[in-house]
């Protein structure tokens, strides 16, 4: 292996290393080239396998690069780019470099091989992601942050007991196409889909993700979900049960995003019903869905960074991002209010933004294999995404009443850093070829087409007509201060309830054996000192005289004995 | 002058959002309009009816929004629910 065949991955995590050691411009240029480095590594990667090495006696593959892997890899070196650029305002040592490490182990993993490779890389997100979290310094974010973890480590326990599973029964560690009654099979799709967040595994992501820093969010949203997508594409592809628990993924959130109050809590909603779509192609498995799967998240982590991005800047110059306290903001936040609505048109696939041309080919796909009721479902949650992340979210932050909040524009950094996630939003919606030649499959495909247009333009139109006669009505439910009750309610409510009540019994349990045992061993020590102890039986001193004749006594018996 | 966010913006004034609002109207009907000049070629039947894409749309968005309503009665708690001991 020759030093140009080595991951991109590895150019990261020693990027990350050294970061914190660099201070001011130093660092800034730093954490901005080291993605862009990562970027030229991987245009010069030849496609092949490279990195077969041997492991406590198993074949790894280190880095595999084809279509595949080489269109994640890509999509997540601009993310990481675009994310850094827009945490260059962030003073501590270690979220930049948490942000970089996070990357690098991310782009192992989609450029792995094999299964422990995955593995490894897997564990390795979790890991450095967590302190995007814990960034935040405050006490929600760490216990958020601690649910996080466990859930993520637990994800990656499924995988390594998966790949055990493989490698005894096949003797290969190779990571292909899987499908559920492969070894070990079920217990792998398990731990993809709670990196991906399927239904009822999901909450870990609306949890966690809100309440890392600002910048931290926008690294976060880019890259466990995707790297989840990927595998599922990889291992999964053509499992129909994929095809109903994608639809159920695009519907279900959206309820949530549309009565939650934390703008970016909407958002991490509203990405879930986005993988949801990425899901639905995977489980289709057709060469349209596939290309569809990938493309969709190619766009995806633009314009989820970008909205991400934009309620970052709220959040950094006013301090919250609960829709109860904004409104208005398009007077002092002109240009995030701009990029923000570019990210609002893509994520609701408006015609000449990025999504249009690449969810269509998800709709399209499920209508080419005639399933009706899926694409109904998808329908409506396009309809329902426009609803709540490109009408919601623009609206309640820089629109609606004018909450009187008066901050200045994001700083400089944080603007250029939406600008070219938007620049790129844009371009693939108006000029998708780029993007099309990149996907795993030749495309034969054409977005734009009148019919097609056409059709989206008026389901997007009667939803914001929707939208505005609720409003004017007085139909659509207010924005108010409240929680509301997910599946983490599971192991935050009773979870914590049983085991309280468990922990209290079992104490119970404990404080009576300990006096049970306590006794006796109280018994046992008065025993003891009664025979050792101070005038004991066994501790009595006596004269040497007495010793000697006791001696002089058994020694005679013995002769006595002898002789008889 | 004054700073940027002292000043009257159009959207300020009553009459424009009315104007927003019904110019939301307008565009929908426009989009009903041409739709006998375009072909739609769905992949489904029911979904060539004249404006399934609107209605359908305006009709999911109504639900949804009526939906979480009713979800809300069922999951909200207070603010502090998870920190409240």
């Amino acid at each position: 292996m020759s030093a140009i065949e080595l991951s991109p991955a590895w150019l990261l995590l020693f990027g990350a290393g050294v970061a914190p050691f660099l201070r001011g411009r130093a660092r800034s240029a730093w954490v901005v080239a080291v993605p862009l480095g990562g970027m030229i590594q991987l245009a010069l990667l030849p496609a092949g396998e490279f990195g077969q090495v041997e492991f406590l006696g198993e074949q790894l593959l280190l880095l595999r690069v084809d279509r595949w892997s080489i269109l994640f890899a890509f999509v997540f070196l601009i993310a990481a780019l675009v994310s850094a650029i827009y945490s260059l305002h962030v003073r501590d040592r270690l979220e930049p470099a948490a942000g970089l490490a996070y990357a690098g182990a991310a782009i192992g993993a989609v450029l792995a091989g094999d299964l422990m490779t995955l593995f490894a890389f897997w564990e390795l997100t979790a890991v450095t992601s967590v302190f995007l979290i814990w960034a935040r310094r405050t006490d929600r974010a760490y216990r958020a942050g601690m649910r996080y973890i466990v859930i993520q480590l637990a994800s990656g326990m499924l995988l390594l007991f998966g790949a055990l599973q493989q490698l005894a029964a096949t003797g290969s560690l190779r990571f292909d196409h899987l499908g559920l009654d492969a070894p070990g099979g079920l217990a792998i799709f398990v731990a993809f889909g709670i990196k991906c967040a399927f239904p009822l595994l999901h909450n870990w992501l609306q949890d966690a993700y809100p309440e890392a820093t600002e910048s931290g969010t926008v690294f976060l949203s880019a890259f466990t979900t995707k790297l989840a997508v990927y595998a599922l594409a990889r291992g999964y592809a053509g499992t129909d049960s994929l095809v109903w628990i994608g639809a159920v993924m695009t519907a279900f959130p959206i309820f949530y995003a549309v009565i939650e109050n934390d703008l970016r809590r909407v958002l991490a909603y509203s990405l879930n019903n986005q993988l949801g779509f990425m899901v639905v192609g995977i489980g289709i498995g057709t060469e349209l869905a596939l290309n569809g799967t990938a493309a969709h998240a190619f766009s995806h982590i633009l314009y989820k960074a970008l909205l991400f991005m934009s309620m970052g800047a709220v959040l950094y110059r006013v301090g919250t991002v609960d829709g109860t306290e904004l409104g208005g903001l398009y007077k002092s936040m002109p240009w995030t209010t701009g990029f923000c609505i570019v990210g609002a048109a893509s994520i609701s696939a408006f015609p000449l933004f990025s999504g249009f041309v690449s969810k269509s080919m998800i709709l399209a796909a499920a209508g080419a294999e005639g399933l009706a009721i899926t694409w109904l479902v998808l329908m409506f949650a396009s309809a329902g995404v426009f609803h709540h992340s490109g009408i919601k979210i623009p609206y309640f932050a820089f629109f609606a009443h004018d909450s009187g909040k008066r901050c200045a524009e994001a700083p400089a950094n944080m603007l250029v850093a939406m600008a070219v996630t938007a620049g790129l939003c844009i371009g693939i919606g108006v000029y998708p070829a780029p993007l099309y030649a990149l996907l795993p499959f030749p495309v034969d495909y054409v977005p734009y087409t009148g019919g097609h247009v056409l059709a989206q333009l008026q389901l997007l139109a009667f939803s914001a007509l929707a939208f505005s006669v609720l409003m004017r009505t007085g139909i659509y439910p207010p924005e108010l201060r409240a929680v509301n009750l997910d599946s983490d309610w599971l192991y935050r409510g009773p979870a914590v309830a049983v085991t309280a009540a468990f922990a209290s019994a079992l104490g119970v349990v404990l404080a009576a054996g300990s006096r049970l045992t306590g006794r006796t061993i109280a018994a046992l020590v008065a025993v003891c000192y009664r025979l050792a102890g101070e005038d004991g039986l066994m501790a009595r001193t006596r004269p040497t005289g007495a010793i000697a004749l006791w001696m002089a006594v058994l020694l005679g018996a013995y002769l006595v004995v002898y002789y008889l | 002058m004054k700073p940027r966010d002292e000043r009257r913006f159009w959207l300020d004034r009553k009459e424009n959002v009315d104007k927003v609002y019904w110019g939301v109207w307008l565009l929908c009907g426009l989009l009903l309009l041409v739709e006998p000049l375009v072909h739609k070629h769905a992949d489904f039947a029911f979904a060539e009816w004249f404006g399934f894409d609107g209605w359908y749309g305006f009709v999911a968005c109504v639900a949804l929004v009526l939906a979480a309503k009713v979800l809300r009665l069922i999951v909200k708690r207070p603010e502090n629910y998870y920190e409240r001991d």
